[in-house]
């Protein structure tokens, strides 16, 4: 081991030059299987049950008792009404589908621009996607109000002559949030089937051996496989890419085009994809520094990652602050009184200056904290910022939506907004829903791609010193 | 062996069942579940027997002598049992079939006349517009003037009035023929649908007859 390794040393590049190793130690291909499905394989731990069932309570009772409540008695148990229509349902909506983009984000977009480093995170990120994904769809289907119509939103030929309108915003969420869905869905799949068909060719039950083989779709790793595999990769990270933009411009735009003032700027799709990005690198940050300790990943989601990942959040929040900036001089510089009036009362009004504040807080100063290497290198002070950055994002839909609607043109119109418990069982429902799946692919799925992680590791690569047939050893 | 064989072609069979239950549940759904399936063919039985086909067709009797409002209000009026009693105290006065029409004309009691068309409650329906313009009662009717009971001939879902408020000159005809149900341009079928083209931009530019598409036509 130690003459391999000076071997290594002899024939790298200079430090400064070398890309960082996806796996800090060299290990052999063996080795890292093992390490990997270790957590698949071994029987439960305590704390999966203490975070599995809480979670799993809000997922199968809180979310099902709130929804069939709202269902069954009318939109009227929200606490929408005039004049703010929109409430904590489509805040959570934008909130959902903001977490999922990072995980898009960082499995195809740093995949695409070759980033290896994402390797060992890229699953992880897009299980976050999928799962917030289905969250966020769930929003638009109940809010509608009527959900026994949500098919209208389906464009098929019908008794009643009637296409759905496609200038309507919610249309454009219908298909975005579709579209979002199946390819991030298929993306996060397809990569999962070497994987899975590496659990089936090591599982001991039948059961393991029928679920995962099911599942692994008869994959052989054969060259042939692996070739088409690689192609259909890299063209759903191509389509998975343009998503990350293409979503959340979308989700801006359903405001963009309301003439209200607080919604009505160019600056919306941009913002709104810079927003997404940001809360969901806080959450990829909140979900995988607790687990790569738990699941005992510290080998292989280092720190150097995190210290990335943190750099990345850094990055967008200082974007964050730009276009926080933006938006308050535009305000003053158009010289449009409603335009000046929601931002002044968006820090200094009565009613929800705390939204404003939280903004320009959180959001856009917290992050600076990243600057500091002692800061990317603190993991319990990282979690503290993370989970405060989803707050602060939730905060700002919360002042884009609600404080831009409670005090409109007329101040005849003029009204407050409160949510409801059942505005809040539902948000908690999803959160349980959201961790639950979670949870439940952390236990029954590599977390970390295997394949992959082994492709690009030294010995995968015949003409590194000590690579392909050369005897490897460990 | 967990999976033999034979499974490398259930994706393919899987494949092909769905697009059979597919293809049966989208049939299934389009010929049994529209208002053409729903409703065309409803036929309620009505307490007395009355027959369109004998007084509208045979007798010729005008639309408009029992149905007096249908050119003037938005809704059709079923006649009361005097009007028929205009006749009938001379025809078959003793009929019993008729009884019921005697018994409600001397009391003054209304007739239980089943309905047959309605719209739902969120849709505007006019009589007469639709008559005003030369639109016949046959477009959405059917041939009631050979029929012994009212049945329901058209569908009267929203695509089925969209049909024509699209346009309207493919329908219309003059004014003073709407109650004429048989009326054609011409027996020649050929000619007639010349004609209806030709004739029919002609009637929709002289009575300045509009598109009608918007919702708040028909919802309102
Ligand atoms: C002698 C009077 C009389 C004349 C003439 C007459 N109707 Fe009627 N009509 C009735 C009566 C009575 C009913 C209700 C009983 C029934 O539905 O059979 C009725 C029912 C109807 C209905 C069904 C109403 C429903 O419940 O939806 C339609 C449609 C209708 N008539 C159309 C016509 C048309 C078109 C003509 C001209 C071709 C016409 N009627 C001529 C008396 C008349
Ligand atoms: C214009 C006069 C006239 C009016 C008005 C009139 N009827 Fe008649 N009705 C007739 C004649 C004529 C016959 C045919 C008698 C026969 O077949 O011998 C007839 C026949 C009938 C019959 C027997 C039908 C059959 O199949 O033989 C019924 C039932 C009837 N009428 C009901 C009504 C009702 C109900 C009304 C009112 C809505 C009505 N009539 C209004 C003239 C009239
Ligand atoms: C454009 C389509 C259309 C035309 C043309 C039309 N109707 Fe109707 N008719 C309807 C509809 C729709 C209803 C159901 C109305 C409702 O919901 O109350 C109806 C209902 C009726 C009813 C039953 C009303 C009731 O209250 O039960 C009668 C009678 C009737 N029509 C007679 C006529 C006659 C007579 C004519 C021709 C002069 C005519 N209709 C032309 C569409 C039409
Ligand atoms: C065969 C042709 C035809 C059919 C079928 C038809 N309409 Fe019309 N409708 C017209 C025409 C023509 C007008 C008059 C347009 C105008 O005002 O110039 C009209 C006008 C109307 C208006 C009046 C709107 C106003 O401004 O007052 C209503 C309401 C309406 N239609 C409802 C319906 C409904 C509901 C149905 C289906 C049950 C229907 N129509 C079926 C031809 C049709
Ligand atoms: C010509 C009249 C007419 C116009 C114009 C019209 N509708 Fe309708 N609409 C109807 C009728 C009639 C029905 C009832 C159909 C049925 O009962 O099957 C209906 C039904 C509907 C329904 C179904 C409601 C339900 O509960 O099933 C919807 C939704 C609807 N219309 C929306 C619209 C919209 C949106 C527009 C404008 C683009 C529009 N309609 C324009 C006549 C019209």
């Amino acid at each position: 081991m130690a003459e391999s390794a000076t071997q290594l040393e002899s024939l790298a590049p200079p430090t400064e030059l070398r890309r960082m190793a996806p796996v800090p130690a060299d290990r052999s291909l063996g080795w890292l299987t093992d390490k990997l499905t270790a957590f698949n394989e071994g029987r439960t731990p305590l704390w999966w049950w203490v975070l599995f069932l809480p979670a799993a309570f809000c997922a199968a009772v809180v979310l099902p008792g709130a929804l069939v409540y709202k269902i069954s008695t009318g939109v009227g148990v929200w606490g929408n009404n005039m004049p703010v229509m929109w409430g904590w349902d489509i805040i959570n909506f934008v909130w959902w589908v903001g977490v999922a983009h990072a995980g898009t984000l960082i499995s195809a977009m740093l995949f695409l621009t070759r980033q290896h480093w994402r390797t060992a995170i890229g699953r992880a990120a897009e299980a976050m996607t999928v799962f917030s994904v289905m969250m966020a769809g769930l929003y638009p289907a109940i809010h509608v109000g009527r959900e026994w119509f949500d098919w209208y939103m389906i464009p098929i030929p019908t008794s009643n002559g009637l296409w759905p309108q496609f200038r309507s915003p919610l249309m454009w969420d219908v298909f975005a949030v579709n579209t979002y869905l199946i390819v991030s869905t298929l993306f996060w799949y397809m990569g999962l089937i070497p994987d899975l068909a590496l659990m089936r060719d090591r599982a001991k039950t039948r059961v393991r051996k029928f679920l995962y083989g099911l599942f692994a779709l008869g994959w052989t790793g054969s060259a042939r496989q692996w070739h088409n595999y690689e192609k259909a990769y890299l063209v759903l990270s191509g389509l998975a890419t343009l998503l990350v933009f293409t979503v959340s411009s979308i989700v801006g735009m359903d405001f963009a085009t309301a003439q209200l003032a607080g919604w009505h700027e160019t600056i919306f799709p941009f913002y709104f994809v810079a927003g997404a990005v940001f809360c969901g690198f806080g959450m990829v940050l909140v979900l995988l520094i607790p687990l790569r300790k738990w699941c005992h990943l510290e080998d292989i989601i280092t720190l150097a990652h995190i210290d990335k990942i943190c750099k990345l959040t850094l990055m967008m929040g200082c974007v964050m602050g730009y276009i926080y900036a933006v938006e308050f001089f535009i305000a003053w510089y158009s010289g449009n009184p409603y335009d000046a009036w929601v931002f002044g009362h968006r820090m200094f009004g009565h009613q929800y200056w705390y939204g404003g504040w939280m903004m320009i807080v959180v959001n856009a100063s917290l992050p600076q904290l990243f600057w500091i290497k002692k800061v990317r290198q603190n993991l319990k002070l990282i979690f503290v910022i993370a989970v405060l950055i989803n707050i602060g994002m939730w905060f700002e839909r919360f002042t884009i939506i609600v404080g831009s609607l409670y005090q409109d043109f007329l101040p005849a119109n003029w009204g407050v907004y409160y949510p409801t418990w059942v505005d809040v069982a539902s948000y908690v429902g999803t959160l349980g829903a959201f961790f639950m799946l979670y949870l439940l692919f952390v236990r029954f799925l590599p977390m970390v791609p295997v394949s992959e992680v082994k492709a690009i590791t030294p010995c995968a690569d015949p003409h590194h010193a000590l690579g392909g047939a050369k005897g490897w050893r460990a | 062996m967990i999976f033999p064989r034979w499974t490398n072609w259930l994706p393919l069979w899987i494949l092909i069942g769905l697009v059979l239950v597919g293809g049966a549940v989208t049939a299934g759904v389009t010929y049994y579940f529209t208002p053409k399936y729903t409703r065309v063919g409803y036929e309620p039985i009505q307490p007395v027997p009355f027959s369109h086909r004998v007084h509208a067709g045979e007798l010729g009797m005008d639309c408009r002598y029992c149905h007096s409002q249908v050119d003037k209000a938005w809704v059709a009026n079923i006649p009361s049992a005097s009007t028929c009693m205009n006749c009938h105290n001379q025809v078959l006065k003793d009929d019993p079939r008729l009884a019921l029409v005697r018994e409600s004309a001397t009391n003054n009691t209304p007739m239980p006349w089943v309905q047959v068309h309605i719209t739902p409650d969120y849709v505007y329906f006019n009589h007469a517009v639709h008559v005003r313009r030369g639109i016949s009662c046959v477009e959405c009717h059917g041939r009631i003037d050979q029929m012994d009971e009212v049945y329901h001939a058209k569908s009267f879902s929203m695509s089925f009035c969209l049909n024509c408020h699209r346009d309207p000159a493919a329908f219309i005809r003059p004014v003073n023929k709407v109650t004429d149900l048989g009326w054609q341009w011409s027996t020649n079928a050929v000619q007639n649908a010349k004609l209806q083209k030709i004739e029919g931009q002609k009637l929709v530019d002289h009575m300045r007859v509009q598109s009608l598409q918007n919702c708040s036509a028909c919802h309102r």
